[in-house]
């Protein structure tokens, strides 16, 4: 009896510690990152390493707002990936339903292709358009690009979506007169909220995170975070905490997001493999 | 995102006619092929906006890669027709030869590492335990992250001198690594962030796969008296497979287009050390401008990423476990 029950506690230590030893990376990363946000430039460069600030500081947030146009770039960021998520959601949600509904493999073959395309493939051609159009630089142009990330994840996922509604309730809307659009409207896309939200949070994450097409597309007013942290933060000061807390400035909304909606993102990302870019 | 989507429904449309309502029992066999084909047309509509976007801004880019990759094409020169001849020059270019071997070996070990830890994981995280909900949403932070950020942080933590990494590597008695600064080091240690970050997402498809199991088979293997080994070979793996090979296939054309970590961090550097084909494009294509070569190149990167990618679906096809 007791023997059991020291190999099942034995068991359980086992797990635990698995599990510990699984998640302990990105907390060590996260906590470093914090760490050096909150630190001040004598215990950031200090050898051995300070780990905790002690006492914690905020200059290095006021440096990054002060020192640079921050709430532009933030601004930027917000109107390219709710720009892009919305357009997005637009298109890819009928697409989503058409491509379910008649089965269209072809059409999801092509959304599987831009998937698999690297980002380059699309920048080299599309930075060549927006300068003959005239737009190289401006927020327009980089909605435009972020479209082939939030496309092909808002479509993939609701395909699934679609395709795992029952389709009794349409069929009935159909016997009794509806056309297809209204069965699409007051059926299909009520029914189907829960997958819209899972599209559009990782559509957003992902137009949010994109660096490579706004170092490519973005003027100098109009970069987004990512591409703000990087250019502006590590050429024209290089000291690391101003830069940590950027960084942290930067991917704060997206971990709230993830943690705030982990069983919505979890979902969607298991269904899918989605990675935008 | 690898499954054809069209395979999981097979019967949803069948059984309806082309006023959508529905059938009984004996519909005529002859007919079905063109009521299906109406039937399908009428959500055209519906497909239609995307087809024009996906038609803008992925078929377009396409066609002009095409087009421009047999020109002679730099920003700010002019252009004309080459024909192969940027084809031609990638074959001498050793340049490119050594990027694509590059990109291989950051590949291989881009997905054999997280296909490893990520498979334990999904074991781990399958078991019930209080606590799992924040533990696996810690563990799938590193991929949601921006990873520019997150990159701006290892470059520090890989400082050989101040960096964190260097410090705890010392104090636990193992020599001090170079990390990103020699050239010897610094693919496996680009291989080590990308690891890092990616990891999560092939334990979320075999969890998903774990998640999906029937327990008849259990139970049916519990009355044969099959040994927990036995089990998991003959039961378990066999049924969470086809989920291990679409998670490899995912990682393998993602680490195929790596790059926000690769050119943050190190940049391609120390020298070419660490330039992909990715990398290279980006300087051939944004830094020398020479949007000819550039668009070849990315023509052939593509044919390599669909290469791989159809190799590693027939191994799927041919894998019966």
């Amino acid at each position: 009896m007791s023997k059991v029950g020291s190999r099942t506690l034995g068991r359980r230590a086992g797990l635990y510690a698995s599990v510990f030893a699984l998640i302990s990376p990105a907390i060590l990363v996260f906590l470093w990152m914090l760490s050096l946000a909150f630190k001040n430039e004598v215990d950031n460069t200090a050898f051995p390493p300070v780990f905790i600030p002690n006492p914690p500081t905020l200059d290095n947030f006021v440096q990054v707002f002060a020192k640079n146009d921050f709430l532009l770039y933030a601004w930027n960021s917000v109107v390219v990936s709710f720009g892009a998520t919305g357009i997005a959601l637009l298109i890819g949600v009928p697409a989503g339903y058409g491509i379910a509904k008649a089965r269209a493999t072809r059409a999801a073959l092509l959304i599987l292709v831009a998937r698999i395309t690297p980002g380059l493939a699309y920048l080299i051609p599309l930075f060549l358009l927006f300068q003959w159009l005239g737009l190289t630089g401006t927020l327009t142009a980089l909605v435009v690009a972020h479209l082939v990330i939030t496309i092909p994840i808002v479509a993939w996922i609701m395909i699934g979506f679609f395709e795992g509604l029952p389709a009794e309730l349409e069929e009935a809307a159909l016997v009794d007169g509806a056309t297809i659009w209204q069965a699409f409207r007051h059926v299909a896309l009520p029914l189907a909220r829960p997958g819209i939200t899972v599209a559009t949070i990782l559509a957003f994450i992902f137009s949010w995170n994109n660096f490579i097409f706004g170092v490519v597309l973005a003027g100098r007013s109009t970069r987004t975070l990512p591409v703000a942290v990087y250019n502006v933060l590590t050429f024209e000061q290089v000291s690391w905490g101003p830069l940590a807390a950027a960084a942290l400035l930067v991917t704060a909304p997206v971990l709230l997001l993830t943690l705030l909606m982990q069983r919505e993102i979890v979902a969607g990302l298991t269904a899918g493999g989605v990675k935008g870019g | 995102m690898i499954y054809s989507p069209g395979t999981r429904h097979q019967t949803a449309a069948e059984g309806r006619n082309a006023m959508g309502t529905t059938l009984t029992a004996a519909a005529p066999t002859t007919a079905r092929p063109a009521t299906r084909r109406n039937y399908a047309r009428r959500y055209w509509p519906f497909i239609v906006p995307a087809g024009a976007a996906v038609f803008a801004v992925i078929l377009f880019p396409w066609l002009f890669t095409l087009f421009m990759s047999v020109h002679d094409w730099h920003i700010g020169g002019g252009i004309g027709f080459t024909g192969p001849a940027n084809y031609l020059r990638m074959l001498t270019d050793e340049r490119f030869g050594l990027a694509v071997l590059r990109t291989l070996y950051f590949t291989a070990l881009s997905v054999l590492f997280p296909m490893l830890l990520g498979i334990a994981a999904a074991a781990c995280f399958h078991r019930e335990f209080p606590g799992r909900g924040l533990a696996r949403t810690i563990f799938i932070l590193p991929m949601m992250a921006t990873p520019v950020a997150v990159a701006l942080v290892w470059t520090m933590m890989f400082h050989p001198q101040l960096g964190v990494l260097n410090y705890l590597l010392t104090t636990l008695g193992l020599p001090p690594s170079e990390w990103v600064y020699a050239a010897n080091t610094v693919i496996p240690t680009l291989v080590l962030v990308e690891t890092w970050q990616w990891t999560p997402l092939v334990m979320l498809i075999v969890l998903g796969g774990l998640a999906s199991l029937p327990t008849d088979p259990y139970e049916a293997a519990d009355l044969d008296g099959a040994s927990a080994w036995q089990v998991f070979r003959h039961v378990t793996l066999p049924l969470v497979w086809p989920f291990i090979l679409a998670a490899a296939v995912i990682r393998g054309i993602d680490a195929l287009k790596a790059f926000d970590t690769i050119f943050v961090i190190s940049n391609g550097g120390p020298g070419t050390a660490s330039e992909t084909l990715n990398i290279l494009l980006y300087l051939q294509a944004f830094s020398f401008y020479d949007m000819g070569y550039a668009s070849a190149v990315v023509v052939v990167f593509f044919a390599l990423v669909l290469l791989i990618t159809l190799l590693m679906l027939w191994t799927r096809r041919q894998a019966t476990l």
